[in-house]
């Protein structure tokens, strides 16, 4: 059961119920995360790894990769972001339809890592919100799963609001149900 | 191949000193028939190489080289050609190869290369306004806008000069150090902008 902020203040549906609504509706989500797999550097080789039957990312419900953005939730930004990537980066986040949350799988994703260059995004929290990083370059896949387990705890603690914080401004997302 | 065939056939070519194969500086009005030349009758067939080259110091600055490989004898070949204002000719329609390898050197030199079937930039994006491997231009960048413009207002993001602390690691040049090799400009982080 989640305590939120975000539920309906009325006396008549009461706090529990849409409260439970948003437990079961996050158990769900959490359980079903489809993946964009943005794959730009190593980091996706390690990825790939990762949906292989070694490591086996289907034991968590994330297997069900997805190369179109409109039936993905979750886009996992492996690799080096450069500035001529980086616009279809953000395109490719605007097409995905809500909710939907980002992975920085890897150094340069998360920092621009080894690439202080003229040509690299000095991290990919400069265009799009990031919820989870994850360390490395690359991260072995138990990293990556990690990541993931570490995002499925995030979406169970999510109120009936997806709020994410984007350059200091907290966006909000309304779920209308 | 003997190094007197083709200076023989072509007195313009000049033969530079080099350890491993046999070199040529090619004026770059010779440069169409010397590569094919090599390749038609001498057995050069494939184009292993074409790079750019950025030597301040020198007149003309830019050149370009180009290595070429004798697939039935195992023989390179290099030819080096200094441009003409900035200008080479292109060998792409003796060596399909070459294409992008020359987009790439007018990418990141700046150097023309007349003829090319598709003189565009093949790594930045178009509408990028400097030629990044050339020596004055610094490694972190210079500012200049997203080349997607919604995207820029929607993120506030430009290009911007990358801080060189804890980046590529470099040894000071000329004699080894003791110490291990560092960051240029530790100074410069993300939090405390180049002063």
């Amino acid at each position: 059961m989640v305590k939120s902020d975000f539920g309906y203040n009325s006396k008549v549906e009461g706090e529990v119920i849409v409260t439970q609504a948003d437990a079961v509706v996050n158990w769900v989500r959490s359980h079903s995360i489809w993946p964009m797999p943005m794959g730009l550097a190593c980091c996706a080789i390690e990825l790939m790894a990762a949906g292989g039957s070694r490591f086996d990312i289907s034991r968590f419900g994330m297997e069900v990769m997805r190369f179109s953005p409109r039936q993905a939730d979750c886009m996992i930004v492996a690799g080096t972001v450069t500035y001529k990537m980086a616009e279809v980066v953000r395109r490719i986040y605007d097409q995905m339809a809500e909710p939907k949350w980002v992975i920085a799988m890897g150094a340069c994703a998360s920092s621009g890592g080894m690439y202080r260059s003229y040509a690299t995004l000095q991290g990919v929290d400069n265009i799009v919100p990031v919820d989870i990083y994850i360390s490395g370059c690359p991260p072995r896949p138990e990293a990556l799963l990690d990541g993931m387990m570490l995002l499925q705890e995030k979406i169970r603690q999510e109120g009936g609001s997806l709020r994410r914080t984007f350059r200091g401004r907290t966006i909000e997302t309304k779920i209308v149900r | 191949m003997e190094s007197t065939v083709l200076t023989q056939r072509f007195p313009a070519l000049k033969l530079l000193t080099s350890t491993d194969m046999a070199t040529f500086e090619v004026p770059t009005t010779d440069l169409l028939a010397v590569v094919q030349f090599l390749r038609d009758q001498e057995g050069f067939d494939l184009l292993a190489d074409l790079c750019g080259i950025d030597w301040p110091e020198r007149q003309p600055r830019f050149g370009v080289v180009i290595h070429l490989l004798n697939t039935q004898k195992a023989q390179y070949v290099r030819l080096h050609v200094p441009a003409v204002n900035d200008s080479v000719p292109s060998i792409a329609a003796l060596h399909p190869g070459a294409n992008w390898h020359e987009r790439e050197a007018y990418d990141m030199f700046g150097i023309q290369f007349a003829g090319h079937p598709d003189p565009r930039r093949i790594l930045m994006w178009d509408s990028y306004p400097y030629h990044p491997l050339r020596k004055e231009f610094p490694l972190a960048g210079i500012e200049v806008p997203l080349p997607a413009a919604d995207v820029a207002e929607v993120t506030g993001q430009g290009v911007e000069p990358a801080p060189m602390m804890g980046g590529p690691f470099v040894s000071d040049g000329g004699k080894m150090s003791e110490g291990e090799p560092s960051g240029r400009d530790q100074s410069w982080t993300e939090k405390h902008p180049k002063r």
